[in-house]
This record gives C-alpha cells, sequence and structure tokens, in this order.
C-alpha cells in the first residue's frame, strides 16, 4: 500500500490543516473572497476541512464595482451552490465622491475601493482573522509573507517586524484589534493551484477559458472594453482570441492572447511559455517594490 | 507557440507524472559572500524555474553588483529594506519544480544574529544545504550552520563546496574541507551527508555535472536533491492524532478533525485518548472525497469514534500499545527569538501541537554555543542564543522526543503580554519520574552535590571504551558506575535519579528505546580518546546556580 503524499496531496493536508487552526482559535474569521482560481481553490479546501459540516465562516467579497459582469454572476451562482454565506462590501462613500480608476490613477483608486474597503469591511464585522488566497510565488515581497500574518490595530504589515514561524505552530495570540491575514495557500505555485483545479474538478469563472472577446490593444497588453474605458486618440476596440491570467477589476486586468479553452490547455500553455501572472495586472508596476507598499498599508 | 499544438497525449502524461511527484523542502543557510543568493538563484534559472518577466525586472534592478551578466542573487533578496542593505534579512520561500520533485526552499540569511531565522527555515526541511568558500574552508559560520541543522532535526544535509573555479577545481581542497567537516560532523551525530564541489557562479555541478572537476563522480546538486530518499525519514511507527476542532454539523454526527502527525490509523484500530486514557475503537476516517479504510501522516482527516466521548480540541489519539510520553516537567533545548530576554521569573505561554498551557523555566541548565557546541553558564537566554531548560508546565503535555518526532516533540513559547513567539523549544527529555516525586532533595541539590549532572550513557558496544570512559570520568571526582549489560529500566532510572553517571556497554534495543527521554549515546567514531574527553567534559562542567534554580514548587 502506498504510504507517501504527492506534492499535491502534501499542500492540501496542510492547508486544511491551516484553516481549522484559524476557525479552532479565532471568535470571528472570515474569507476573502475575490472571485480568482485562488479563492476557488481555497473555498474547495474550506469545504474539505470541515466536511461533512458547512464551512464556519462567511466568505468576503470586496466589490470595487469595476470588476467584470461575469465574475459576479459567477460568484452568486457559486456562493449559492455550496450553501456559504457571502458578505459584500463596497466602499459607496468613495464611488459616490467619484473615485474611479480613469481619474484617480490606479494607485489612488485601489487604496480606496480595495484596500480601505477591505479594512473598514473587516472593522466593521469585528473579524479577528481573515483568510486570503496569496502565493509566496507571486511576487518577491510575498516570498516573505507568514502563512499567519500579523495586521496591527490599523490592519497594516510590518516585514521588519514578523513572528517567527516553526513547524506547524502558528501563533493566533492577538490583542482587541489587531488581526491576522492567514494565508492557506502560501505553498502553492500558479501550477499547482491549475494541477489541482484540474484533478478536482473545480468550477472557475469562465474568464479564464479564451475566447473571441472585445479588446483595447495597447502596446503589449489587451484591455477589456468594459466599465467604459477611456480611449487613446486611434484606438479602436477589436475582437482578439484571448484569456485572463488572473482576475482584478476590469481596467487593471491584461487578457494573454491564447487558444487554451479548457484547463489541460492552460496547463499546457503554462508550460510553454511562463510568465508571471501579474505581469497582467498593472497595479504592481506602478512603482517598484509596489506590492511591498500596498501590503504596509493593508492590502493583501 | 499555441497551447493546442501540444499533443494530447504528452499532455496526459505530463498530468499523469506530476500528479506523481513527491514534495521536497529544504533550507539553505549562508551569509551574503558565500554565494547563496546566487546558487538559489541558479537552481531557480537554470530549472527553468524563473518567469521571463522576473528576469526582466531583475536586469533592470541589477547595479553592477557582479560583472558582467545578470545578479541572480536578485532573484531572491525581495524586500525593499534589504535591497537597500544588500543582505537577506528574513526567511524567503522559494519554488521550483523538475519532473521528479517539487522543492521548497527556505532561504534564510546567515549571520549569527538571524539564528532565529535559520531555526525558522530549518524547522520544517528534509534537507539542508550548507554552503562552505572553497577558499576560506570551514568557517564557524560552517559549522553554525550544521549545528542548528541538526538541532532541529533535518534528517540530510548537503555541503555545497562553492566557488571551486577560484581554487583551480583542486580536488585536494575539496578533500581537505570534506575531511574538516567531517570531523566536526561526527560530534553532530550520525546523519548523511553528501559533499559537492560546485561554482554557483558558473553553473558547474549545480544542475548538470560539470567536466571541469574530472576526479568527482557524484551527483550534481540538484541530481542529489531529485534523489535523496525522504520517504524513509517520516515517522510511521508512532500514531499521534492532536485533534484540531470537533466537527458536528448535527446530533448524529461528531467528528474529531486534525492532522496525521506521525503514523497509521485505520477503521477499526483501538484508540486511547489523552489526556482521559479512555478506549474506543476507530468507527470511521471521513474525508469530502469518501471514507478511508488508512489514513497516514501527515494527512489532514476526521475521525469517528464507535463511543460518545467527550473529546475536545488538544486531546490527542494514539494506540494503545504506544502512547506518547506525559509529563509536566520537561527539559528542552530552546532557541530565544526576542529582545527581550528569557525571565525565568515569568509565567509564558507554550503551544504544543494543538495545545497552549502556561509554563515556565524552572531553571536555564547551561547556554550552548553555537560554534564550538561547548556548554557555559548562563542566568538568561538572550537574543538568538540556544540553551538547555528545565521546563514546568501547568497541564502534562503529551510529548516525544524531538529527535524521534518533530511533531510531538516541539514547541512555540509565546510571550503573554506582548503575544510575540519568542522562543522555540526541542524536547529532549522528560524529567526523570523522581523528578516530579516528592523528594525532599532537588535534582539541582544533587547535581550541585555530586558537581556533574546524571546521565545514562549507551556505548556502541566496545568495552575498552566504556571503562576508559568509567576512568577518566572517576579520576574527575564523578559518582560514575559501568552498570551491568542485563541492568534494567528501572535500576537505571534509578541511578539517574540518584544523580550518577551509569555507563552501558550493551543493552537491548527495546530498553535503550525506554530510555530514550534520559539516556545519551556515545558515538566513538575514530578517534576514541577525542570522544571521551568530549563526553568528560560535557558530563563534569558544572553550571553555575541560577536564581532559577531556587524556585520549588509548584507555583507557576
Amino acid at each position: 500500500m502506498r504510504r507517501t503524499l504527492t506534492h499535491l496531496e502534501s499542500l492540501e493536508a496542510e492547508s486544511i490543516h491551516i484553516l481549522r487552526e484559524v476557525a479552532a482559535e479565532f471568535q470571528r474569521p472570515v474569507m476573502l473572497y475575490s472571485i480568482g482560481k485562488d479563492s476557488s481553490v481555497m473555498v474547495r479546501l474550506a469545504q474539505k476541512a470541515f466536511y461533512p459540516g458547512r464551512i464556519p465562516f462567511p466568505l468576503l467579497h470586496i466589490d470595487t464595482t469595476y470588476k467584470f459582469r461575469e465574475m459576479v454572476e459567477f460568484r452568486d451562482r457559486f456562493c449559492g451552490e455550496i450553501g456559504a454565506r457571502l458578505l459584500v462590501h463596497t466602499n459607496t462613500r468613495a464611488i459616490e465622491d467619484g473615485a474611479n480608476p480613469f481619474r484617480l490613477g490606479t494607485q489612488k483608486c485601489c487604496g480606496l475601493l480595495k484596500t480601505r474597503a477591505l479594512l473598514d469591511a473587516l472593522a466593521e464585522g469585528g473579524f479577528d482573522a481573515a483568510f486570503g488566497g496569496a502565493r509566496r510565488d507571486e511576487e518577491k515581497s510575498r516570498a516573505k509573507e507568514r502563512v499567519y500574518s500579523f495586521r496591527d490595530a490599523f490592519g497594516q504589515w510590518d516585514p521588519r517586524n514578523q513572528r517567527p514561524e516553526l513547524w506547524n505552530l502558528f501563533n493566533a495570540r492577538i490583542n482587541k484589534g489587531e488581526s491576522i491575514r492567514v494565508f492557506p495557500l502560501s505553498n502553492w505555485t500558479e501550477l499547482d493551484v491549475w494541477h489541482y483545479i484540474h484533478l478536482e474538478n473545480i468550477p472557475i469563472v469562465p474568464l479564464y477559458f479564451a475566447k473571441e472577446r472585445p479588446m483595447v490593444v495597447r502596446g503589449e497588453m489587451l484591455i477589456p472594453v468594459e466599465h467604459d474605458i477611456p480611449l487613446l486618440p486611434g484606438e479602436q476596440p477589436r475582437m482578439v482570441m484571448c484569456r485572463m491570467r488572473s482576475l482584478g477589476c476590469t481596467p487593471c486586468t491584461g487578457a494573454i492572447r491564447s487558444e487554451a479553452d479548457t484547463v489541460p490547455k492552460i496547463i499546457a500553455e503554462m508550460i510553454q511559455f511562463r510568465r508571471s501572472e501579474r505581469e497582467n495586472r498593472v497595479i504592481d508596476h506602478d512603482q517598484e517594490g509596489s506590492m511591498e507598499v500596498k501590503k504596509r498599508e493593508g492590502y493583501f | 507557440m499555441a497551447a493546442g499544438s501540444i499533443e494530447e497525449l504528452a499532455l496526459a502524461d505530463w498530468l499523469e507524472t506530476t500528479a506523481r511527484t513527491e514534495l521536497l523542502r529544504f533550507t539553505t543557510a549562508g551569509s551574503v559572500d558565500d554565494g547563496k543568493s546566487t546558487l538559489i538563484g541558479r537552481l531557480l534559472y537554470d530549472s527553468k524555474g524563473v518567469y521571463e518577466d522576473q528576469l526582466a525586472s531583475v536586469r533592470k534592478a541589477t547595479r553592477n553588483l557582479t560583472t558582467g551578466g545578470l545578479d541572480l542573487s536578485l532573484l531572491t533578496d525581495g524586500l525593499r529594506a534589504e535591497r537597500e542593505q544588500g543582505i537577506t534579512i528574513d526567511v524567503a520561500y522559494r519554488y521550483f519544480s523538475t519532473p521528479r520533485r517539487k522543492f521548497i526552499i527556505a532561504d534564510t540569511p546567515g549571520h549569527e544574529q538571524y539564528t532565529r531565522n535559520m531555526v525558522t527555515g530549518a524547522s520544517t526541511a528534509d534537507l539542508a544545504i550548507v554552503l562552505i568558500d572553497a577558499r576560506y574552508g570551514v568557517l564557524p559560520q560552517s559549522r553554525r550552520h550544521a549545528f542548528l541543522a541538526s538541532l532541529l532535526g533535518i534528517p540530510h544535509l548537503a555541503v555545497a563546496v562553492n566557488k571551486m573555479d577560484l581554487v583551480d577545481f583542486s580536488e585536494a581542497v575539496f578533500d581537505e574541507i570534506r575531511e574538516a567537516f567531517t570531523a566536526f560532523a561526527q560530534r553532530l551525530g550520525p546523519r548523511d551527508i553528501q559533499f559537492i564541489p560546485l561554482s554557483a557562479l558558473a553553473g558547474d555541478n549545480v544542475v548538470r555535472r560539470s567536466d571541469r572537476m574530472p576526479w568527482y563522480h557524484g551527483p550534481s546538486l540538484l541530481e542529489h536533491l531529485e534523489a535523496v530518499p525522504i520517504a524513509s525519514d517520516r515517522n510511521l511507527a508512532d500514531l499521534r492524532f492532536p485533534v484540531q476542532y470537533v466537527i458536528r454539523p448535527d446530533l448524529n454526527f461528531r467528528g474529531l478533525a486534525g492532522q496525521l502527525v506521525s503514523g497509521v490509523l485505520r477503521t477499526g484500530d483501538e484508540v486511547t485518548v489523552l489526556p482521559g486514557g479512555q478506549s474506543s475503537r476507530v468507527k470511521q476516517i471521513v474525508t469530502l472525497d469518501g471514507a478511508l479504510e488508512e489514513a497516514f501522516a501527515p494527512m489532514s482527516v476526521t475521525v469517528c469514534l464507535e463511543n460518545e466521548l467527550d473529546v475536545s480540541r488538544g486531546d490527542m489519539l494514539a494506540h494503545a500499545g504506544n502512547l506518547p510520553h506525559s509529563a509536566r516537567s520537561l527539559e528542552a533545548t530552546m532557541v530565544w527569538m526576542s529582545d527581550r530576554p528569557l525571565d525565568p521569573h515569568r509565567p509564558y505561554l507554550l503551544k504544543h501541537t494543538t495545545q497552549t498551557v502556561q509554563a515556565r523555566v524552572r531553571e536555564i541548565r547551561h547556554r550552548v554555543d553555537i560554534g564550538t557546541l561547548e556548554p557555559s553558564p548562563a542566568a538568561q537566554l538572550q537574543l538568538n542564543e540556544i540553551g538547555v531548560v528545565a521546563i514546568e508546565a501547568q497541564r502534562p503535555l503529551f510529548f516525544d522526543l524531538y529527535r524521534r518526532n518533530r511533531a510531538t516533540g516541539g514547541f512555540i513559547w509565546i510571550d503573554p503580554i506582548t503575544n510575540e513567539t519568542v522562543g522555540a523549544g526541542m524536547i529532549t527529555g522528560g524529567v526523570a519520574a523522581a523528578d516530579q516525586r516528592d523528594s525532599a532533595v532537588t535534582p539541582a541539590e544533587r547535581r550541585e552535590r555530586h558537581g556533574h549532572a546524571p546521565a545514562i550513557i549507551l556505548t556502541d558496544g566496545d568495552e575498552d571504551v566504556a571503562r576508559l570512559l568509567e576512568r577518566r570520568l572517576f579520576d574527575r571526582g564523578c559518582q560514575v558506575y559501568l552498570a551491568p549489560g542485563d541492568a534494567d529500566e528501572r535500576v537505571l532510572r534509578a541511578l539517574f535519579a540518584y544523580g550518577m553517571v551509569a555507563i552501558v556497554v550493551r543493552t537491548s534495543a527495546e530498553t535503550a528505546a525506554r530510555l530514550s527521554d534520559i539516556a545519551v549515546r556515545m558515538v566513538s567514531g575514530e578517534d576514541r580518546n577525542l570522544a571521551v574527553e568530549d563526553l568528560v567534559q560535557r558530563l563534569t562542567y558544572i553550571p553555575r546556580p541560577s536564581a532559577a534554580e531556587n524556585l520549588e514548587g509548584d507555583g507557576i
């Protein structure tokens, strides 16, 4: 009888352990649900961790109102099907004040509609632990992120003052008002996530699959035509066979040219040309080390 | 190239192969000058693990730190603060895979002040890479890394002798380093060590074997990482299932959720629930993917028992015939990780498996110099220091010795006021049974009277060495006794409790196993006299009585 785990089985066991630790040791955990593929995997792991019980915490979606229509449709259908409790939070005041990516620039827009909205939602809900689907392989500053990432009463991260994390013993002690961000997928790579989606047959938003879509072609980037994106002189949307490698807000999510319309084809594509998925997210290129700056401020 | 051009068959094949790959976690330690970041960069780069656009941003950030080409170390140095200082200040995790294995690297800085990071990275590693600069040989730093790897129980060591290009790929240099390191490593106990001569900068023997060192017939570093056998490192002998969470969706279902940290559990097994000691049988092992006949470490499962027992988080399931130790008083090696020194007068919190209990350090027995392994007296433990401590917990812990079981032998130490993780402990022994009885004389008093700590020494069967050791210890004023070969466990424990040093030439494996909480093995290796001297030094060393020594009783 086989008594070794494959790398995906090891990762799964580790993630389930983390999910259960948090459910056992915190008063009010919540799971950040971004609708993306990593969130889908994280939700599946939560189902496994508490089966046959229900997921004992709500899912929270920070809706900037600049998400793809298909994402919101998928979110409502998926959460309904699995019987998860879904909370949606929007920084309505900022939007009423006219915050939008075209006017403010992506950095400021992200600060208000994502980071601020997230911090407000966590404070309002009194959540002391929030799961996020971030992976350490995504970006350099993430490589040093703990599984339990301590945030002060302002939700901010101090990279110089992280708690050492040994074995699988996580320190869940916090004072009132402080919180922990928890990353159960820390040790997964993008390829692991796709592989797991394939093996487990996990539903994902159709935007990940290649299809002819109207796009603005700007330099190397393909920008989806949604939410009235302002066109530069001479730009015309055209139909391009493409797919999204990661899902954010439409103005900041670039597509890639691709014909991969199934999960195995996506995996094949990844093996053939590897490009970090975040390359197509405009926000990380704003400034050198920009993810680290965002994280210090409270971004996931 | 379009995705469709991959043949379906090749893809199915890939999915199939990759689904079977194992995970290997390894740690690297070394400082800026060792070329550690360059080595990791080389592994990632040559194994095609580096994404193209990340390479592009490295090209942008490189500021002539190396002559010509790409500075591979920038691939791994992440945070801004580090980039400004040019050193790696924290544990960074890296991922790459080959068709044979998936790898997780815990990349840690090598400076003395970063012991805490090294220990963190080492805690879950299967293998440690110790980097040695071929020009300078085995430095105190290399010894420190090897010692920490050994302390944290990493089963495999790969000694990468780097910068071979700067010593003309000399076999003599490599051999000299190998001999020096081996001599030192013998004191760390037996482990698997592989020496590899390489050049991270030029790529020799990192991924592909180099033709510039024809005298070397071993594997390249990557080949070694891909092939080193790790399956047998896992403890599948002792079932330990700490209960994490109780799943109770309705009145008909009560499942104990947790991760098997060691051992194998089968449906129908009789298990004992600790601390209560009740027995029950496993009715079902539940997962979302269906019930299992058998679960093994490190699987996360949910266990249903036949009887309705009151089991909750912090309890542990084990097989009736193979229970962990249970004690409130233990001895542990502690790594201190906080700017504020360890205060033996204060209560702390100890997190072990799934329970957190109040605990305090009753005594700092001594500090260990991580360069020389020599003990020295200590009233305190400071940041990055390592010491042997006696701990008393408010409730009993169910533990195994760290060297037998990393998951049930390790704990973290938390400051209840700042909430920080301030220490990491590895249990080296339950304090002997007599220690916990109502004796009018404390073990500390006995140590002071005798002038040495008690010990049970198991030698490897060489009577000459045992006699030599007895003589030397006796001459040094030790209470020492060469115990008869058939001395049973109770006799030996009594000698230990009395404070004696008992030497056992040869004993049954069973007795040795049962004594594992207090016995030390003597590995004589090649130089008997040296080994004996070493042990005599360690045993006759008397730490200065610390303030904690006088603290007695149960006040926690």
